[in-house]
């Protein structure tokens, strides 16, 4: 069970680097605001439910935890907008209490119909794995020197951007 | 667990050439004063860079490297390191040396594997006395802790070597430091000082755990540089411990369990 955890958490990583990716590559043509997705993702995330990819049905090794919701000292952070293979993507996290309770994403590529189709499964499961990283309890990273190239998409990157 | 009671502030800033980020863990990090005790610490970590900098030209070490200052004449911080680095040579049976031959055939001082270690425990430590909160400083993917008041574990995820966005282990550390060497980020940048020529490529990463930055990160970077047999210097140094990441999977120190482990890895 601990292995998998881990494996989504390396998934994860990956993933969370989206968010603090910082570039300005963003082509306004190819991006558009969605912020009904990511109020449909977030609370989903508890669901033992693979939606997409392998990784994403080790969630079953500890469901990560939406409850709490505790309404004092609840914020949104916004991250910058990365260029990922599917094309631009920007990620909004909801850091309660110091945890990540929401992931979605505000901006994401939207140019033909096989994006749309990734997109459909891609974003709500990097939303379940940013959740699934905080329930991991990962509180640093330690790796070989990280340059400021490394570092943006680190995942001592997104949790520094979490706490900010 | 429930980390909701504890609030925890972050910030992150370019220093000495890389990304310092300073955590504050509790309520007294949320005090009026943490924002600038924590500006003040990455103040100290630039006169620090301004000092030791081998990229300044007229920075101590540089000048003091080309003779054009005494260490007796320097700044007493310069003293401080130059008098850990021969610890530490000494400690790693010179596999970590600050005084190493140029391709011009002289003996260059460059203490800058030691420095960053240094600088970020100093750091932290001043933070947390400071303030009474825990305090984590982490730069370029070292780490010191420093406990508060009411001192937590913190759970520090080690980076996979082979996938650095991946985490390998995780092991739970209440103070001290945390210290990877290896290639993973920078390509091969450490140097051999028994030949001068980049170490060899048997390990991918040794990550060491000890009571101070200082010291882990000395180890973990002669235990690179020492290879298959690295692990068994960190083994003998009482109080530390280290992991080693090769091709094949990692290997611990007997006093090490981290807390997750993957084995499958070749995916």
């Amino acid at each position: 069970m601990r292995r998998i955890v881990v494996a989504l958490v390396g998934t994860v990583a990956g993933l969370v680097g989206l968010f603090s990716y910082h570039t300005s590559l963003a082509g306004a043509g190819s991006v558009t605001t969605a912020p009904a997705l990511g109020a449909s993702t977030a609370p989903t995330a508890t669901g033992g439910s693979s939606a997409g990819g392998s990784s994403a049905g080790g969630s079953s090794a500890g469901g990560p935890s939406t409850g709490g919701s505790s309404t004092g000292g609840s914020r949104t952070v916004t991250g910058a907008v990365a260029q990922t293979r599917w094309g631009p993507v920007q990620v909004r996290l909801k850091v309660s209490g110091g945890k990540i309770t929401a992931a979605d994403a505000v901006q994401y590529p939207n140019g033909n119909g096989r994006d749309q189709q990734i997109n459909s499964y891609a974003l709500p499961v990097l939303a379940r794995e940013v959740l699934a990283a905080q329930n991991a309890n990962i509180d640093l990273v330690s790796g070989a020197t990280v340059t400021s190239d490394g570092y943006v998409t680190s995942l001592q990157s997104a949790i520094d951007k979490a706490h900010l | 667990m429930t980390a909701e009671a504890v609030p925890r502030r972050a910030w992150v800033e370019q220093v000495m050439g890389m990304p310092v980020s300073i955590h504050l863990r509790g309520q007294l990090g949320g005090s009026a004063d943490a924002e600038g005790r924590v500006e003040a610490a990455y103040d100290e970590l630039r006169a620090v860079d301004v000092l030791f900098s081998p990229y300044r030209e007229d920075s101590q070490v540089c000048r003091i490297d080309r003779g054009e200052l005494a260490v007796r004449d320097a700044h007493p911080l310069v003293a401080e390191v130059v008098e850990l680095a021969r610890t530490a040579r000494a400690l790693t049976g010179g596999s970590f040396d600050a005084w190493r031959p140029g391709g011009d055939g002289l003996t260059h001082f460059d203490p800058t594997g030691l420095v960053k270690g240094w600088a970020v425990q100093r750091a932290a430590e001043h933070l947390a006395a400071g303030l009474g909160c825990d305090v984590s400083v982490t730069a370029g993917g070292d780490i010191a802790l420093r406990p508060g008041r009411d001192p937590a574990l913190w759970q520090i995820g080690i980076e996979d070597p082979r996938e650095p966005a991946r985490v390998l282990a995780v092991v739970p550390v209440l103070f001290g430091g945390v210290a990877t060497s290896g290639t993973a980020h920078r390509g091969r940048h450490l140097v051999d000082p028994a030949t001068g020529g980049p170490s060899g490529d048997e390990l991918l990463s040794v990550t060491v755990v000890g009571p101070s930055l200082i010291w882990a990160d000395v180890l973990a970077t002669a235990a690179f540089v020492r290879g298959a047999v690295g692990l068994d210097l960190v083994e003998s140094v009482v109080g530390y411990e280290g992991l080693v990441v090769d091709r094949d999977g990692y290997r611990t120190t007997s006093g090490l369990t981290p807390q997750t482990r993957t084995t499958d890895m070749s995916a």
